[in-house]
């Protein structure tokens, strides 16, 4: 037997790159990928700490939806979606792209109130989006129990019938083979260890595998951000929390579209190898540990079975958690850092997968003209300062 | 779940409790900058290792206390 052929190479860090990503996560991989493909920089390195898309990116729920409240999430939100619509095609690579539609459900009259402006939010922004009363949801997912003596009773869904879930798996791939063969260098057992700063601009990074020169820095860290942010003498209002995350065995198909529900920290959806895929609320605590509390798992499990009495039987395979940065205001900070040639892309809390390519493609223009892309500019890190924060805790909250 | 030591009650289940964050905080006095401020309500520290914070036992006896906590191990220690 032969090994396959690897979908990239595994080079060493050259001294240094005109662009130099930390990260090798969905984020870095797609930042590296549009900055070759967009903008013609290829000197370019990901430098990993340890494998490739082995952070969050492997431990994510896969749902992909563009159903924001603000103008500026919608945006940026939605040119994610538009990319992800031609991502397998471009890629030459089946990344399992599935619009099967995410149900958010509304459990009182709050949550209707909210549900029914963000549909009038996402239509004026172009996005789609559909209320369902309780019939109709009924009908567009049969397994959820909607009756009025449910513990957690279905008032009403909205719908986004172009939102779905991906492979996560696939995306990394294919993305780390799109940027590798543009010549992208992707390191992989590669920790940056401090960065070299010499009047005010960052001119290198020091890594477990030695000093690599570099024109701009980009952060793409995700979780451990704060710690590379503090070895640059940066503060960021990011605090990491542990999201946890579980599968059951798998089963025939069951559930063919993505149901969520904020109020009780649920969503889940049928991978298409057969498991469930069910996300949990963050746990409340600080931390960069990478597990959670059993109690988070049975209070969403317990959640889960109210609202699909049909998996009482089912069997959880595995649980684990990832590290993820929340930001005040539940959206991202993209741009520029008081650090000159330091740029950070980070903040998007618990639903980073969904902006994959979204995130990639602006983070590279950002850095490609050493300005904030159209799209990326209300995310600055000012914001915090003037006050002109973009609150999505009702579409983001903690349910992705 | 981690077991939290309330300098009332004793070692007591995690989910008895509120978390409140970084501990020692104080409101910024005097004139404050636009930065100062924002700092103060948004920048918080977020080391990966030992951190100070607070909890606030709120199923319990209702004390508000800050305790140590390391953010890889998970382990307490309870502050004087």
């Amino acid at each position: 037997m032969s090994h396959p052929d690897f979908l990239w190479r595994n080079p060493d860090p050259r001294p240094a790159y005109d662009v130099v990503i930390v990260g090798g996560g969905g984020h870095g991989l797609a930042t590296a990928y549009y900055l070759a493909k967009n903008h013609g920089i290829t000197n370019v390195a990901v430098l990993e700490r340890g494998w490739l898309a082995g952070g969050n990116m492997a431990r994510n729920t896969t749902i992909i939806r563009s159903n924001y409240l603000w103008d500026e999430s919608a945006a940026i939100y939605e040119h994610s979606l538009k990319l992800w619509e031609g991502l397998s095609e471009e890629l030459d690579y089946d990344l399992q792209f599935s619009q099967r539609g995410v149900l958010n459900l509304a459990h009182n009259l709050s949550d209707v109130r909210e549900g029914r402006r963000r549909v009038n939010a996402n239509q004026l922004n172009g996005v789609d989006a559909e209320w369902l009363d309780p019939d109709e949801v009924k009908k567009f997912c049969p397994i959820l129990n909607v009756s009025d003596r449910a513990r957690y009773p279905v008032m009403g869904a909205t719908l986004q019938r172009r939102a779905g879930i991906a492979k996560h798996d696939h995306v990394a791939w294919a993305l780390a083979r799109a940027a590798d063969a543009y010549g992208v260098d992707l390191i992989q057992g590669c920790e940056v260890t401090g960065f070299e700063i010499t009047g005010g601009r960052v001119t290198a990074v020091e890594t477990s595998r030695g000093r690599i020169a570099a024109g701009k820095v980009a952060l793409a860290a995700a979780g451990h951000t704060s710690v590379l942010a503090e070895r640059a003498g940066i503060r960021l209002p990011l605090q990491s929390h542990p999201l946890q995350a579980l599968v059951s065995e798998l089963l025939e198909p069951v559930l063919d579209c993505v149901v969520m529900s904020n109020a009780v920290h649920v969503y889940v959806s049928q991978a298409h190898k057969g498991e469930l895929v069910m996300g949990a609320g963050i746990d409340a605590y600080n931390s960069y540990g990478q597990r959670g509390g059993v109690h988070v798992i049975e209070a969403q499990m317990a959640a889960a079975l109210e609202l699909f009495p049909i998996f009482s039987r089912v069997r959880v395979l595995r649980t684990w958690a990832g590290i993820v940065d929340v930001s005040p205001d539940a959206s991202p900070v993209i741009g520029p850092t008081p650090v000159e040639g330091l740029y950070v892309n980070a903040g998007w809390g618990t639903g980073g997968f969904k902006a994959t390519p979204g995130s990639g493609w602006v983070y590279a223009d950002t850095l490609a003209h050493d300005r904030p892309h159209p799209l990326a500019e209300p995310f600055g890190l000012e914001r915090f300062t003037t006050g002109a924060l973009i609150d999505e805790h009702g579409a983001a909250a903690v349910a992705h | 779940m981690l077991l939290i030591e309330c300098p009332h009650c004793g070692p007591r289940d995690e989910n008895e409790f509120h978390y409140g964050g970084q501990a020692g905080i104080a409101y910024p006095t005097g004139e404050v900058t636009d930065a100062e401020w924002a700092a103060y309500v948004f920048l918080r520290d977020n080391p990966k290792g030992w951190f100070r914070e607070r909890w606030f036992h709120v199923h319990g006896c209702r004390t508000w206390f800050a305790a140590e906590r390391h953010t890889v191990t998970h382990e307490i220690r309870t502050l004087p």
